[in-house]
């Protein structure tokens, strides 16, 4: 077996161990933690096709690699939107509720 | 070959380990950790897959600021008193299915064809014509830039989505918390000696993107990591976000690709075509505007929306 389909395998036990982190944790921070912990799995199989192209010259296929770089910056944006209304909602709880309308 | 059969296998054998710490740790903190060093670990799984560019990223981005985000929302966090655990029946199912995902994936990646199917012939003929001495970088500026360009519009897109969290009243405040200033501690020490060496390597990161590992992405990331540093010592402020010049900022790459994308029609061959001469200066242009920009959106996103009454 290639190096190569080794850290294919790695890839795929990262994807089902996020998968089980993003179904069963009950803390909204520890399943937003797991969803990046699946991201990276499924990143890892992207790098696997990426060196298995390996040719003319290049270590790898730079199509999936300049794919996954994209990948891994919106895996980031996705995780700062989650996180951010995580706090938002705490806050949201702590806020006092304002006054009823006055009645017309 | 033996000690690159040795790294392998610390990192085969690591990796899940440390994965499976940050899923079962009971305590969030010591979980964020592990997701840190998981992170870097992954980043020296990239190197050993021959893809430099990526591992540059993620420990910056996936590794760095995602762990920097993390652990100060958890900081901020009151966490519940955790609700009783689902009963051992549910866990072992959804276990038995993540199982069946896994070996699902292992089958494919065990299937693949042979030989693997691949653009690198194509990307190494036309790389030539960018004059661009990285592939990764010819693909995300030039070949695929479609898609950088998406993606940094997505980061504009994040900022907004977060902004648009301010209650009433703060809209247009400074983002964020008021982070006190560190009189001294690891963080307050390192705010200051870091910044001179991290800018001076970012821009470097960012420049040598053309020809060897790095750009816009990893360069971008490097500054913004700077930036926050030394907001969470308490040594700058983040501007305020009815600023003129902030916003401008953060849409500047984007709008001077999509600019250079439309000139395309008019001086090359369509949207987003470089006019054969001027591709290079082109591309570096544009890639400086990017980087600049992922960098101030990087910080915006950790910052968060603004939280206090602006004052008029």
């Amino acid at each position: 077996m290639s190096i190569a389909s080794a850290y294919g395998l790695l890839g795929a036990v990262l994807v089902g161990l996020g998968l089980y982190g993003v179904v069963l944790q009950a803390e909204p921070l520890r399943r937003i933690l797991a969803f990046n912990l699946l991201g990276g799995g499924i990143f890892l199989l992207f790098g696997v096709m990426a060196r298995r192209g390996a040719g003319a010259g290049f270590s790898g296929d730079p199509v999936p690699q300049a794919i996954v770089i994209t990948g891994i910056v919106v895996a980031f944006a996705a995780t700062a939107l989650a996180v951010h209304l995580l706090l938002r909602l705490q806050a949201a709880r702590d806020e006092p509720v304002p006054p009823e309308e006055p009645r017309a | 070959m033996s000690g690159a059969w040795l790294l392998d296998g610390v990192l085969l054998l690591a990796v899940p380990a440390i994965a499976l710490a940050s899923l079962l740790s009971r305590r969030v903190l010591p979980a964020l950790a592990a997701f840190v060093a998981y992170g870097l670990l992954l980043a020296l799984v990239w190197m050993r897959l021959g893809a430099p560019d990526v591992a540059l990223t993620e420990a910056a981005v996936g590794g760095g600021v995602t762990g920097v985000l993390l652990i100060g929302a958890a900081a901020r966090l009151l966490m519940p008193a955790a609700a009783a655990p689902p009963g051992w029946p549910l866990r072992l199912l959804t276990a038995l299915l993540c199982l069946g995902v896994t070996a699902g994936l292992a089958v494919a990646v065990l299937a693949l064809p042979e030989p693997a199917p691949t653009l690198a012939p194509q990307a190494a003929e036309q790389l030539a014509a960018t004059q661009l001495g990285n592939p990764v970088a010819g693909v995300l500026l030039a070949f695929r830039a479609i898609d950088t360009l998406l993606e940094a519009v997505v980061l504009v897109i994040a900022v907004i989505g977060i902004w648009g969290m301010a209650p009433d009243g703060a809209w247009g405040g400074r983002p964020g918390p008021v982070q006190p200033r560190l009189a001294d501690g690891s963080v307050a020490l390192l705010a200051m000696l870091l910044p001179p060496v991290g800018i001076v390597f970012g821009i470097y990161l960012a420049w040598v993107g053309a020809d060897a590992p790095g750009g816009a992405f990893q360069g971008g990331s490097i500054l913004a990591a700077m930036w926050i540093l030394a907001w969470l010592a308490g040594l700058v402020r983040p501007p305020r976000i009815d600023s003129l010049a902030l916003r401008l900022l953060v849409v500047a790459g984007p709008a001077l690709f999509m600019l250079v994308g439309l000139a395309g029609f008019v001086v090359a061959d369509g949207f987003m075509a470089y006019p054969a001469a001027w591709t290079k200066p082109v591309i570096l242009l544009v890639e400086a505007a990017l980087t600049l920009s992922i960098a101030v959106a990087l910080c915006l996103l950790v910052a968060g929306w603004p939280m206090r009454r602006a004052r008029a």
